[in-house]
């Protein structure tokens, strides 16, 4: 058939599906809530594992985060027989970060923090924050820029400056009108003067839902020199909650260990366990290495790719089928008229490509209102909801796609069966 | 005149001699095995030749072996033994694909329930035949609107089959019948649905296209339409039983068909 033929016959599809609009309609229900489906809950599918997957890159595919955990209660070794209620020690110490530093092969930083609690004031405003004592190369470790100034020196590390830089969300709540630079923030007891203001490789304020994404430091952060962190606030921190003190001794609250590329991340994972569980005889640290947690990820997007894509396949099955049926009552219903045309000059191969034809603009009809529903479906949910959503263009086609093929293959049947038709028959059925 | 059988050793003699019958068939047979004992012949050793330009009525009682015959004709069925020469062509074995290409080519249909298509519109429906011959439609637009207006449906090209009478549904079929422009036409029963006075319009219709030259064939009960045919061919039990020709100079001549 040449082209101008085709487009006869499509026109002709679609002459015959309007002379029953309702029926062509329910028709085409089935196809149209698969496609939708489909599309629908590939894009929130895809969303989901595209913040899942930003959360953990923020945490840098290369690195490997060991943080201090306190022990469970029974566990916990007494350092001191002290009468103040018990004074815990636990977690990650300086000769952990050395030990790593040196022993594990692939190691481009080792990145010590101690994380402390504790409100920053400026004049009379004051807000919560984290106190991170770390070292100069932060920035290259965790992906932080520095957006003013400059981030904490090796100077500053080795003088145990009271120098600090600050996050920009911490900027803006403290220093809505001044300038932050070379003014000077109040901790404790002790006046920090603010070098830089840093941003953090994602806005944890904009997504502060996943971005407690696994010990991802919070906005209001303020770095200082490790050395100063050490020597004011000192290696024991007294904690109170419920009316008692507690007392807990804790060196180092997180290490970040930057591998050299991903392979070394894999080999240095179960290095990193057994060296750290030779030296540590309670459970008072997490080991967290954020290439697995993407592995998982993907891992899980894949599982629920492939169950989606059942579900799928069994709704654009049933909706074949339901064409099929749909077809196969037409080609009886339309005896009279294959009958007709076989007289007027049709061959066969002209009858078989009418209805498969038909089919296909009743599958491919369907299908196109079905992208339509399920591009709008997840625009809706991600406008109601925090959600995010991604409507891939793979997946319009894949939708596409099948719902022609399903024309196709379910078509094949009723469009054989009307073509074989005897002819003499057709004209006399009535 | 006498249709004998010719000598069967000259078949393309005898097409060369006389080119103007359109159809020949030479002892046409038709059988049905419906079982071991049970063999229907429907059609049981015919022979007829039809001329150019002539207008032939098929009678019979029911059960004749009419319609098996128009069937035949109409290359929508083959016969079991016999041949049929159509326009020179032996049609008798051809395959299903190129029956179809002589039906839309060669073969104009009139049949008694109208069996337009319900979703075209009459224009369309005219230029169906015209669509399987692989014809661009928008070139032959204005040949299908002179035949709407042959048959006088002129002003309803846009209109669909439901919306026209039976008279008007037959029109349309008839300008239907002609757009391939075929050798001949087949009717069968074109007035058995219509009212007298609309049966007579479209017979009318008829009567005119034979005076134009077509060819017609037409099967029908009714002694008046068979009034405007040139011959009538009496059917029985599957042979011809009276072959009667009315043209003026052999009107009331009887003709037994068998030798
Ligand atoms: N498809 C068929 N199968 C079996 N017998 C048939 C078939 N078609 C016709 N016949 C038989 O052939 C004979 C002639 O039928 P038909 O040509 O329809 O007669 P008419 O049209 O003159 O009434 C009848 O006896 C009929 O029963
Ligand atoms: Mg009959």
């Amino acid at each position: 058939m040449i082209p101008y033929q085709v487009i006869i016959t499509v026109k002709l599809g679609f002459k015959s599906l309007k002379l029953h609009k309702l029926r062509s309609v329910l028709t085409m229900l089935g196809i149209i809530f698969g496609v939708c489906s489909v599309i629908a809950m590939l894009a929130i599918g895809e969303g989901a594992s595209f913040e899942a997957q930003e959360a953990i890159k923020r945490l840098g595919s290369n690195n490997i985060l060991i943080r201090s955990l306190k022990p469970p209660e029974q566990s916990r070794q007494q350092t001191s027989g002290g009468g103040r209620g018990g004074q815990i020690k636990y977690g990650l110490t300086y000769d952990d970060g050395a030990r790593l530093q040196a022993t594990i092969p692939g190691v481009v930083r080792v990145l010590p923090m101690r994380i402390i609690r504790e409100n920053v004031r400026f004049q009379r405003s004051e807000v919560p924050c984290q106190i991170i004592g770390t070292l100069p190369f932060y920035p290259e470790v965790t992906g932080a820029s520095v957006v003013r100034g400059r981030f904490l020196a090796h100077f500053d590390e080795e003088h145990k400056e009271n120098v600090c830089v600050i996050t920009t969300g911490l900027a803006r709540r403290l220093f809505p009108f001044q300038d932050p630079l070379e003014h000077a923030v109040r901790i404790d007891a002790f006046y920090y003067r603010v070098v830089g203001i840093v941003q953090e490789r994602s806005q944890p304020e904009q997504r502060s839902q996943s971005g407690k994404m696994e010990g991802q430091p919070l906005d209001n952060n303020v770095y200082i020199p490790l050395n100063a962190s050490r020597t004011r606030f000192g290696d024991v921190l007294i904690r109170r909650s419920a009316g008692s003190f507690e007392a807990e001794e804790v060196q180092l609250h997180q290490v970040t260990v930057q591998m050299r590329d991903l392979a070394a991340v894999e080999t240095a994972d179960p290095q990193v366990k057994t060296l750290l569980s030779r030296f540590h005889d309670q459970n008072d640290y997490e080991v967290i290495v954020p290439l697995q947690l993407l592995r998982q990820a993907e891992q899980t997007k894949r599982i629920f790719n492939i169950v989606l894509g059942s579900i799928a396949a069994i709704s654009l099955l049933v909706g074949g089928i339901g064409i099929m049926n749909i077809m196969l009552a037409t080609v009886t219903e339309r005896t009279r008229e294959i009958g007709v045309r076989r007289a007027l000059g049709a061959k066969k191969s002209d009858v078989m490509m009418q209805f498969l034809v038909e089919t296909v603009v009743l599958a491919v009809g369907g299908g196109l209102i079905g992208v339509i529903v399920g591009v709008t479906v997840p625009l809706v949910v991600s406008q109601l909801t925090t959600m995010k959503t991604i409507v891939t263009l793979w997946s319009v086609l894949l939708a596409f796609g099948i719902s022609g093929a399903v024309g196709i293959v379910f078509g094949l049947y009723p469009a054989k069966s009307a073509a074989e038709l005897d002819p003499i028959e057709a004209l006399r059925h009535e | 005149m006498v249709e004998a059988p010719r000598n069967p050793g000259s078949t393309s003699a005898s097409a060369a001699v006389d080119s103007r019958g359109i159809i020949r068939i030479e002892r046409l047979e038709k059988t049905y095995v419906l079982g071991e004992e049970n063999i229907v012949r429907a059609l049981a050793g015919v022979d007829l030749r039809i001329e150019q330009g002539s207008f032939v009525a098929i009678m019979g009682p029911s059960g004749s072996g009419k319609s098996t015959m128009l069937n035949i004709l109409g290359c929508l069925d083959r016969p079991t033994a016999g041949s049929y020469f159509l326009g020179g062509e032996d049609v008798s074995r051809m395959s299903d694909d190129a029956l179809s290409e002589v039906r839309g080519r060669r073969i104009g249909f009139i049949f008694q329930s109208y069996n337009l298509i319900a979703q075209l519109t009459v224009i369309e429906n005219i230029q169906v035949p015209l669509f399987y011959r692989g014809q661009d439609l928008r070139t032959s637009y204005d040949r299908c609107v002179e035949l709407a207006k042959l048959v006088g449906l002129g002003d309803r090209l846009t209109h669909r089959p439901t919306q026209l009478s039976g008279g008007q549904q037959q029109r349309v079929a008839i300008a239907r019948s002609l757009v391939n422009d075929p050798l001949m036409i087949l009717a069968d029963e074109p007035t058995g649905n219509l009212d007298s006075r609309t049966g007579a319009e479209v017979l009318e219709l008829i009567t005119h296209l034979n005076q134009g030259g077509k060819t017609i064939v037409l099967v029908t009960h009714d002694d008046k339409v068979a009034a405007r045919a040139h011959r009538i061919v009496r059917m029985k039990d599957g042979r011809i039983d009276q072959d009667i020709y009315r043209t003026a100079e052999t009107a009331g001549l009887r003709q037994p068909e068998r030798p």
